[in-house]
This record gives C-alpha cells, sequence and structure tokens, in this order.
C-alpha cells in the first residue's frame, strides 16, 4: 500500500488563530430571529429555502399538468405556462439549491466540522441571512404584481425578457433582476465568511488534506460563486439600466409589436456569454457540495475509507478550474461564431475525465466495504444512478455536433434534471436524514423515510428518462403544447401524461419528508451523539444538539484524516479524528 | 438486496426502454447522416459506461452488504488503479470527441456552391428572401420595415429590386441541392429547426447567424423555432417543402420579386368596385355585413388580413373543409378574382366602405341588422375572460384588439361578435386553419384551445365587442331612429 500524507498522525500542528470570543444574545428577538449563531443561521437558510423550493415544486405540478392533459386546465394559458416555467427554474436553481446547500449545510457544517466555535464573522453571518430573505421575498412579490412575474425562461434572454410579447415584462422582469442581485449581495457576505473560516479558523491539527470531503465540496463551490455571480451581478444591472434609462447594452435596432423600438447597438450575445460564465459554474456550485457530501455519506455508511482522498480533493479542484472554460457548451446554437465550438467542445469533454474519476472512487469505496443500506446510504446510491445518468447524456450535449439535433429540446431538460436537479435532491435528503440526529437530537420516522425514498427514487427515474425520449423525437423544450406536427405520433402525449402522473405522486412524496421533519423533530425517539459511529468533529460535541460555541471548554484537536473506517488492528470500525494515536509506529515517526 | 434487484431493473429496464420503445429520431432527411452516426456512437460509449458502472454497483451492494462479522478492507488508494482508469476513460472520451469535432467541422464550413436563402423569423411566424437574377441579396435595414416593406428591403438598393421574397410561412427548396440559411431576426431571439435535417441555428436581432444542410429526401416537413420568443413561441410553426426539380420550378416563377410587391401596392379602385358588386349581395353595399347570410362585416377589416384571406379561400386553404358551410359558399366567389392585383384592388375599395347600415331604404331591417351587428353576446360574461384576453390574444391582436400587423394578427374590435364566435369554433374544431399551407391558422387554432368550452368562447366574445370604441354610437343612433 502506498505511503500518504494523511497517516501521519503524531504532528499536529497550532491552530491559524487564538479561541474567538462569542456574541452572546439576552433577548428572543437577538437569539432565534437575528441569530448570530451559524447552526440557526443555517436552520433559517434550510428552512427559507425549503419554503420557497415548496413553491417551485408546486409550479411544476401545474407545468406537468398542462404538458400531460393539454387543454383541461382553464387556469393556465400560455403566459402563465412560460411564468410557471421560469419562476420553477430559478427558484429550484438559485434559491433553493444554491441557497440550502451552502447557506444550509455550509452554515451548519463547516464551523463544525473544521473545529471551529462559529463563523469568523457571526455578525455578518446574520446579515447574509436576512439579505437573503429579503432576495426571496422580492422573488415571491413578483408573482402578484401588474402583469405577474416574468416568463423569459430561467435564462432571462434579452431582447424578449423585456419587450411586450413576453409576459412580466412590465415590472417581474425588473423584481427578479432586483432580487438576483440582492441575492448576490447576501451570498458575497456569506461566501466570503465560509472561505475564511476554512482557510483561517480550522481547529489545531486540521490540515487542509484532514478535511472532511464534505467541507472540500462546499469550500471550492463557495470560491466558484465568489468568482461566477459578479458575472450575473453586472448582466443584471445592465439589463435593468435597458429598462430604466433605455440604454441599449443588450439591445440591437429591433422592431416591437409592429414599431420600431427605442434602441440601437448592443449585443443580445453579450448577455448570453456574461450569463452563462455565472451559469455554468453554477451547475458545479450546487454539484461540489453535494459530491463532498455523497463521498462522506458512503464511506460512513460503508464503514469504509474513502477511496483515493487526494484524488477525490484534486478532481473537485480540477473541475472548479475547468468549469470557467466551458461555458459556451450551453452556446453551440445560439449564433455565435461556430468556430468557438471547437474549444469548448473539447475543454467539456476533459471535464468529464475528473468527474468520472469521482464516480469511480464512489464505487470503489463500496468495493471491500462493509454496506449498512440506512436511508443516507440509499439515497447515495439514488445518487449515484441519476449521476451517472446524467453525466452520460452530458457527454451528448457537450459534443458540439452530436448536441446539435438535441439542443433546446426535451431531452436537454432531462439531462439538466437527472444531473443538477435530482441528482443532488438526492444528497439533499440523504444529507438531511444523516445530520438530523445531531441538529435535532431526535430521530426521523423511519417508515415515512423509507416510503419517502422509495417513491422519490423510482419515481423521478420515471419522470426523466422517457422525458430524453420525447426529445429525442424533436419535442421542443418549453412549448406549451405541441399538437399540429406531423413528425410526432400520437403516443408521445401517452409519454407526457405518464411522466405526469408520476410527477405528481413524486411531489406528493415530498410531502411526507416535509411532515416527517417536522413531526420527527418534536416527538421522535432521542437520538444518541454518534449514531453512525463516524469520524468527523461534528459528531464527538459535547452536546446534542451541539449548544452555542459548538465544543466544550477546549476546541478538539485532530490527529488523523476523516476517514479511519475499518483499521486494522483496530477494534472498533471507527477512529474519530480528534483520538490521539496510541502508540507511534516507527514507520510513522520517521 | 432490495435496492440491488430495483437498480438493476432500473438499469436494465433503461436498456430495453432504448431498443424497444417506438420513440426515437424521425427519420433523416438530409445529408447529415454523419450525425446520426455520432449519436449511435456516443450512445453506445455511453450506454456501456452505464450499464457496467451501475451493475458494478449492485454488485458489491449484494456481496459487501453488512453482516455482523464483516469488516470493511482498509485500502486508501490505489494510484495505479487510478492512474488506468484515468487512461481508459481519456480513451473513451477521446474517441467520442474526435468524430464529434470533425463532423463539427462540416457544420461550420458551408459548401461554396450552396445556394443562399434569407430566413426571417419575427414574433410569431417566418418568411424569406431568395436572391435574383443578380444572385444577391439587397441591403436591408429595421428603419426600411413596415407593413408594405415587411422584410425592410432597402428601397435604394438596386440589388434587392429582383429580391424573390416570400411572405407566407410556407418555404420550398430544390432536393439534393445544399443550402445555406442566413438567419436574420428584427425582434427577438428565435431558432430554425426542421428535426428531420438535424441542424439548427439560432437568429439574433443585429446579425446574420448561418446554418446549412443538403436536403434528400421530398416531402412536408415542420419548421419549428426553439428559442423561447414569448407567449406565441409554441404556435411559431412554418414548414418546408423539399420539391423535385419540376416542382420547385413551378413554385419559384409564382413567387414575386420585391419590385413586383412595390408595384401591386398601386391599387385601381375603379375594378375594385366593380368586383365588389358580387360581394355587396352578402356583405351588403357598404360592407356592413349581413347576419342572416353568415357575411361578416367588412368594413374596417384588415387589409392584409382580407387579401391572405382571400388567397386562401382561393386556393383551397380555408373553406375546403366539409364541415365549413360558409366557407364553402365563400370559396368560389373568391375564385372569381383572378390574380394578386385583382385581390388587391377590391380590398382596396372595401378599405373605402363606411360599414353604415341604409336606413333610409328600408328603415325597419336596417335598424334590427345595425342592433344585431353591435349587439354584445347576451350569454358572455366579458369580466371572466378579460385576464386571458390580456395575456393571450393582446399579446397578437393588440390590447385594445387594434390587430399587429408584425404578427400578422387581424383587428378584432369592430368585428361582429357572432362572427367571432363562428370563426374561433371553426379553428377549435379545425374547421378552419388545418390545411397544411395555412400555419397562421394552425397558430390560431393552437391558441383556440385555451379556451376550454363554448361558455369560455362566449365570454371571450362579450370581451372583444367592448373593445369596439365605435360600439355605441352606431347602436345608440339605430335605437333612436
Amino acid at each position: 500500500m502506498e505511503h500518504i500524507a494523511h497517516d501521519e498522525t503524531s504532528f499536529v500542528r497550532p491552530a491559524e488563530v487564538g479561541e474567538m470570543e462569542l456574541y452572546h444574545a439576552k433577548t428572543w428577538l437577538g437569539k432565534y430571529v437575528f441569530s448570530q449563531d451559524a447552526k440557526t443561521i443555517a436552520i433559517q437558510y434550510a428552512a427559507t429555502a425549503i419554503a420557497i423550493g415548496m413553491v417551485a415544486l408546486v409550479l411544476s405540478w401545474v407545468m406537468r399538468l398542462q404538458l400531460g392533459f393539454p387543454d383541461a386546465f382553464d387556469f393556465i394559458d400560455p403566459s402563465s405556462y412560460l411564468q410557471f416555467v421560469t419562476m420553477h427554474g430559478m427558484i429550484m436553481v438559485i434559491y433553493l439549491l444554491t441557497a440550502l446547500l451552502l447557506g444550509g449545510f455550509g452554515n451548519y457544517l463547516i464551523p463544525l466540522m473544521v473545529g471551529a466555535r462559529d463563523m469568523v464573522f457571526p455578525w455578518l453571518n446574520m446579515i447574509s441571512f436576512w439579505v437573503y430573505f429579503t432576495a426571496v421575498v422580492l422573488l415571491a412579490a413578483s408573482f402578484f404584481v401588474g402583469g405577474g412575474s416574468t416568463g423569459a425562461g430561467w435564462t432571462l434572454y434579452p431582447p424578449q425578457a423585456i419587450l411586450p410579447g413576453t409576459p412580466g415584462s412590465e415590472t417581474g422582469i425588473l423584481l427578479m433582476l432586483a432580487s438576483l442581485a440582492v441575492f448576490i449581495i447576501g451570498f458575497t457576505m456569506g461566501g466570503l465568511n465560509y472561505v475564511v473560516t476554512i482557510l483561517q479558523a480550522r481547529t489545531r491539527g486540521m490540515t487542509l488534506m484532514r478535511m472532511p470531503l464534505t467541507v472540500w465540496g462546499i469550500f471550492v463551490a463557495t470560491v466558484l460563486a465568489l468568482f461566477a455571480f459578479p458575472a450575473l451581478f453586472v448582466s443584471a444591472i445592465m439589463m435593468s439600466l435597458d429598462v430604466l434609462l433605455g440604454t441599449s447594452f443588450f439591445m440591437p435596432a429591433i422592431m416591437t409589436m409592429g414599431n420600431e423600438a427605442d434602441h440601437v447597438g448592443g449585443n443580445p450575445l453579450l448577455f448570453q456569454h456574461l450569463f452563462w460564465f455565472f451559469g455554468h459554474p453554477e451547475v458545479y456550485i450546487v454539484a461540489l457540495p453535494a459530491f463532498g457530501i455523497v463521498s462522506d455519506l458512503i464511506s460512513i455508511h460503508a464503514r469504509n475509507n474513502i477511496f483515493g482522498y487526494r484524488m477525490m480533493v484534486w478532481a473537485i479542484i480540477a473541475i472548479a478550474f475547468l468549469s470557467f472554460i466551458v461555458w459556451a457548451h450551453h452556446m453551440y446554437t445560439v449564433g455565435m461564431n461556430p468556430y468557438f465550438g471547437f474549444f469548448f467542445a473539447t475543454t467539456t469533454l476533459i471535464i468529464a475525465v475528473p468527474t468520472a474519476l469521482k464516480v469511480y472512487n464512489w464505487v470503489l469505496t463500496l468495493w471491500q466495504g462493509n454496506i449498512h443500506l440506512t436511508i443516507p446510504m440509499l439515497f447515495s446510491i439514488a445518487f449515484l444512478l441519476f449521476f451517472i445518468n446524467g453525466g452520460m447524456t452530458g457527454l451528448f450535449l457537450g459534443n458540439a455536433s452530436v448536441s446539435m439535433p438535441l439542443s433546446d429540446t426535451l431531452f436537454v431538460v432531462a439531462h439538466f434534471h437527472m444531473v443538477m436537479a435530482v441528482a443532488p435532491v438526492m444528497v439533499v435528503c440523504g444529507a438531511i436524514y444523516h445530520w438530523y440526529p445531531k441538529i435535532t437530537g431526535r430521530w426521523y420516522h423511519e417508515g415515512m423515510a423509507r416510503f419517502h425514498f422509495w417513491v422519490t427514487f423510482v419515481g423521478s427515474y420515471l419522470v426523466f428518462l422517457p422525458m430524453h425520449y420525447l426529445g429525442i423525437m424533436g419535442v421542443p423544450r418549453r412549448y406549451f403544447e405541441i399538437t399540429g406536427t406531423s413528425f410526432l405520433p400520437d403516443s408521445a402525449q401517452t409519454v407526457n401524461a405518464s411522466i405526469t402522473i408520476a410527477a405528481l405522486v413524486v411531489g406528493f412524496a415530498q410531502l411526507v419528508f416535509i411532515y416527517n421533519l417536522i413531526f420527527s423533530a418534536m416527538k421522535g425517539k432521542k437520538a444518541p451523539g454518534n449514531p453512525w459511529n463516524a469520524t468527523s468533529l461534528e459528531w464527538q460535541t459535547e452536546h446534542t444538539p451541539p449548544q452555542h460555541g459548538n465544543f466544550g471548554k477546549e476546541l478538539p484537536c485532530v490527529y488523523r484524516w476523516a476517514y479511519d473506517f475499518s483499521v486494522p488492528g483496530v477494534e472498533d470500525d471507527f477512529i474519530p479524528q480528534n483520538v490521539p494515536p496510541r502508540t507511534t509506529t516507527p514507520e510513522a515517526a520517521s | 438486496m432490495l435496492i440491488a434487484i430495483i437498480l438493476l431493473i432500473l438499469v436494465l429496464g433503461t436498456v430495453a426502454f432504448h431498443f424497444l420503445s417506438p420513440w426515437y429520431f424521425t427519420p433523416i432527411a438530409s445529408n447529415w447522416s454523419s450525425m446520426d452516426d455520432t449519436i449511435t456512437l456516443t450512445f453506445v460509449v455511453t450506454g456501456l459506461g452505464f450499464v457496467l458502472v451501475n451493475v458494478f454497483i449492485a454488485y458489491c451492494l449484494i456481496k459487501f452488504r453488512h453482516k455482523p462479522d464483516r469488516r470493511a478492507e482498509y485500502e486508501p488508494e490505489s494510484i495505479k488503479m487510478e492512474t488506468w482508469l484515468t487512461i481508459g476513460t481519456t480513451v473513451a472520451i477521446s474517441a467520442m470527441l474526435a468524430p464529434g469535432l470533425l463532423v463539427w467541422a462540416d457544420v461550420v464550413t458551408p459548401p461554396d456552391d450552396a445556394t443562399e436563402i434569407e430566413v426571417l423569423a419575427r414574433q410569431w411566424n417566418w418568411s424569406y428572401r431568395l436572391p435574383g437574377e443578380d444572385g444577391q441579396l439587397g441591403a436591408v435595414a429595421v428603419s426600411h420595415t413596415s407593413s408594405d416593406n415587411p422584410l425592410g428591403i432597402d428601397p435604394s438598393d438596386p440589388l434587392g429590386q429582383d429580391d424573390i421574397v416570400i411572405y407566407d410561412p410556407v418555404l420550398h427548396l430544390k432536393v439534393d441541392e445544399a443550402v445555406t440559411f442566413l438567419l436574420r431576426s428584427n425582434d427577438v431571439l428565435h431558432n430554425f429547426t426542421v428535426p428531420q435535417f438535424r441542424v439548427k441555428m439560432d437568429f439574433v436581432p443585429g446579425q446574420v447567424s448561418y446554418i446549412w444542410a443538403e436536403p434528400n429526401e421530398v416531402g412536408s416537413y415542420d419548421l419549428l423555432c426553439e428559442e423561447l420568443c414569448g407567449v406565441g413561441h409554441y404556435a411559431m410553426r412554418g414548414r418546408v417543402i423539399v420539391d423535385s426539380d419540376e416542382s420547385y420550378a413551378a413554385w419559384i416563377a409564382d413567387q414575386p420579386t420585391f419590385a413586383e410587391t412595390q408595384v401591386e401596392l398601386n391599387t385601381n379602385l375603379m375594378a375594385g368596385e366593380s368586383s365588389y358588386a358580387v360581394c355587396s349581395s352578402c356583405h351588403g353595399v357598404n360592407g356592413e355585413g349581413n347576419k342572416a347570410m353568415h357575411a361578416p362585416g367588412l368594413a374596417g377589416m384588415d387589409a392584409e388580413y382580407m387579401r391572405r384571406q382571400l388567397r386562401h379561400f382561393k386556393r383551397g386553404v380555408r373553406g375546403a373543409d366539409e364541415s365549413d358551410t360558409w366557407g364553402r359558399t365563400m370559396a368560389p366567389m373568391a375564385m372569381m378574382l383572378a390574380d394578386a392585383s385583382a385581390i388587391n384592388n377590391v380590398v382596396s375599395y372595401i378599405g373605402t366602405l363606411s360599414g353604415q347600415h341604409d336606413f333610409n331604404a328600408d328603415t325597419s331591417y336596417g335598424l334590427s341588422q345595425a342592433v344585431a351587428r353591435f349587439e354584445p353576446s347576451a350569454s358572455g360574461d366579458p369580466s371572466k375572460s378579460a385576464a386571458l384576453y390580456g395575456s393571450t390574444c393582446g399579446e397578437c391582436h393588440g390590447a385594445s384588439g387594434e390587430g399587429v400587423w408584425t404578427v400578422n394578427a387581424p383587428a378584432l374590435a369592430g368585428l361582429e361578435g357572432w362572427y367571432l364566435a363562428e370563426q374561433i369554433k371553426n379553428f377549435r374544431d379545425g374547421v378552419r386553419g388545418r390545411h397544411a399551407d395555412d400555419l397562421y391558422g394552425l397558430q390560431m387554432g393552437l391558441v383556440s384551445n385555451t379556451m376550454t368550452d363554448d361558455q369560455a368562447i362566449e365570454d371571450m366574445v362579450a370581451y372583444i365587442t367592448t373593445l369596439d370604441k365605435n360600439l355605441e354610437a352606431p347602436v345608440k343612433l339605430a335605437q333612436q331612429r
């Protein structure tokens, strides 16, 4: 076996910052509303994200009702359909997944896993949540203004996003742009906090290469987001100026509703480049935390060390770097200079290599393991299926010429739902069940959790697998209705109807999930402090749930990596990170 | 155990679904079979990877599932294995990338001898322009665009005079001839997709993008917009007909040049008036219409709309359906108009009509007709349909029913309620707008589905009749008399 760095348990570096002074709230308001405790802020983030995510879930039901049973429902017309599509996409990507994975899991887990008492800037952390909350309120408000929310598609492409003919071009689009700008401001506060905490506030002995992969995933995703979001921020500002001040950043000379518009000289493709310069890294902003978390879930519940830890870390970093030079693979057919296709197809397929390696290492962690089929493990396996499937279809869409017949069809919709919607959601569910006993001190209801898993797992696959084939047949995305063509067989409508039924069933299972989370937090069985026999520091706290300040009087001292499972010669099948080495063997000392 | 079995079922079910289900690509009708080949190759490579990795997972789940005496094997990493996996993956990916890039090289370089055809996409319809005898397309600009010059061709550019213009959304192509489509939009983003051709490309206002294909199967194909372009996106349909050389020659000979379309604008009202004599027996001498004959009022109707409908009646695109009794009555009437200029003359004459009922000639008849014509629908509730009108109908027909020429949507304000209701039902029931060449009719047919029953149509008609600014005056006038 190779000798690797994380086995060096003898040397413990000093912590890089001293003990921090915590702010102790004196009022109820200060403790629960404007809390400066990262754990409370995490729950605020998660609750807000899930609440607005439920709205997006309901929107998806309405969309599916129209597609499955066209013309059966009075309340869906082409305008409202586009509004539902747009809001569903934007909420799910930004306001649910990004906020939940970074704001929710990031806040809860970073300080606990690196052995810090809290984030390094607790007050800024509190503000960050309330700014995010404001962004959500602005977004939700757009449902109620005249003309309704924007229906420009979540990509908000100009010119149509701001012209009549697109729903919400009156006020909805401005609220959307404002909400995004506010979200990014809030995220920047939080994101800088996560990065500084990970770099500066790790406890003694917690070297970077001893951090659990969860922390690595969240860390690199946050760095990505800090670089990527500014592109979205400026494009939101520029588009707002096009609307409000009549500038022409994205607006060439055009007609609108039979008249010449008052714009000249702008370029709609400029927006698309800015958008996807943000938009592609955004995929990894969602995916990398999920990668990190699922690595830990698989390792812990298979009682096996993660296979190829160093490769996993470098793969995360490589993917993050590459994700900034692949953006125009979303733009092969948008009318940019087609010669760019050669470059972006090549970089895109290169990114598949580190991604595939991560899959191999997850699978090899199962190999020779001792696999406990707990709820978190089940969700991790579901993640693997969805992620492998979605990754494979990515190879179709990343390869310029192969993607051409498929782009702008339901194949694309099926692909990205597999890879960046269902797959991360599987991890989110697994992670919530995994850390639930730590966060609440109680067990979730096992039966409800299993019901939730099986329906979500099988149901989601039945939703998205057939959808690929609708796209292959040529059904375009963002179509209110696709009757009146000569190339689609009538059976295409049968596929659509069955997808709708599966989607409604999966949606219902999420209500069971939410009920389980709320009900068990009050009535669940009491859980012990380290029910999974895990090694990372959050399971070694004095109290469960951890109190303000996380650890007891002394911060833990770290002597090993987070993956000492089933170490030969040790009776237990796990050794927590803060357990000192019993004996120093001659090899280890050298 | 259960999870391993379900996983295997899903994975093997995926493979079975792929091979056994009837749902796959449309039969190809262009030169891009190389694209289909790279897709097949990608399916093989990724399919193998998908099955192998998932079956391996299922195997691990069965073999290494928890048992009381089991203990995992401690092996942090294996540089050798990871290196081989990296190499293997890189090889597999290169095997897909390299052929893909070769096909892309063909995509970006149209053959030198390809015919250039300009496609103009506009919310939510298509028109086309072919170079005339000089082989070159004339200059265009948004500022030249008007209902008389929808493509915005520069009237002062001699190169543009002989350009062949096709304002109909149906384009004919010659089989086995490579075509470079020059894609131009003058409002928002659009996209040019013929599923059977495989290639597609967006339109970007402010620039001209291109894509090329060589259709190699005679036939009629749907043209779709696949880039979100607003409310009418899903109804923005066109048609590409791939012809044998002879049928293509016959079609192209019928298409006017830009210069010809400009000459046609000069009309002969006298000739129009004499043609109208036939029309007046049903539609009335003043174009006021006659409900008993199911003849709508023509005065105030959109000129371009009337020209198009007359062409459609003449060619059997409208009024050919068995159950369209009144359309079948109109069709032979339209036949009497010999050509485009005859149509143009009569439409211009209709433009001069007042639409007033002739009260003096037969007072009682005129009164009841006038009231019947402008009477709002009694059974409809306008408040129930105002929102749908605003979000759907108004996007094309204008917020106050004034009509918008760029979307080919006629004015609705001023049309009689009974006529609107009759036509909406015709669209909904496929009595009108289902002919392959009537793509605006198809568009209206799709949108009419948003009114889910007869009552919804009555409500909508009731709302539209309130849009008529001239409504109150004639009704009052008639009542006073």
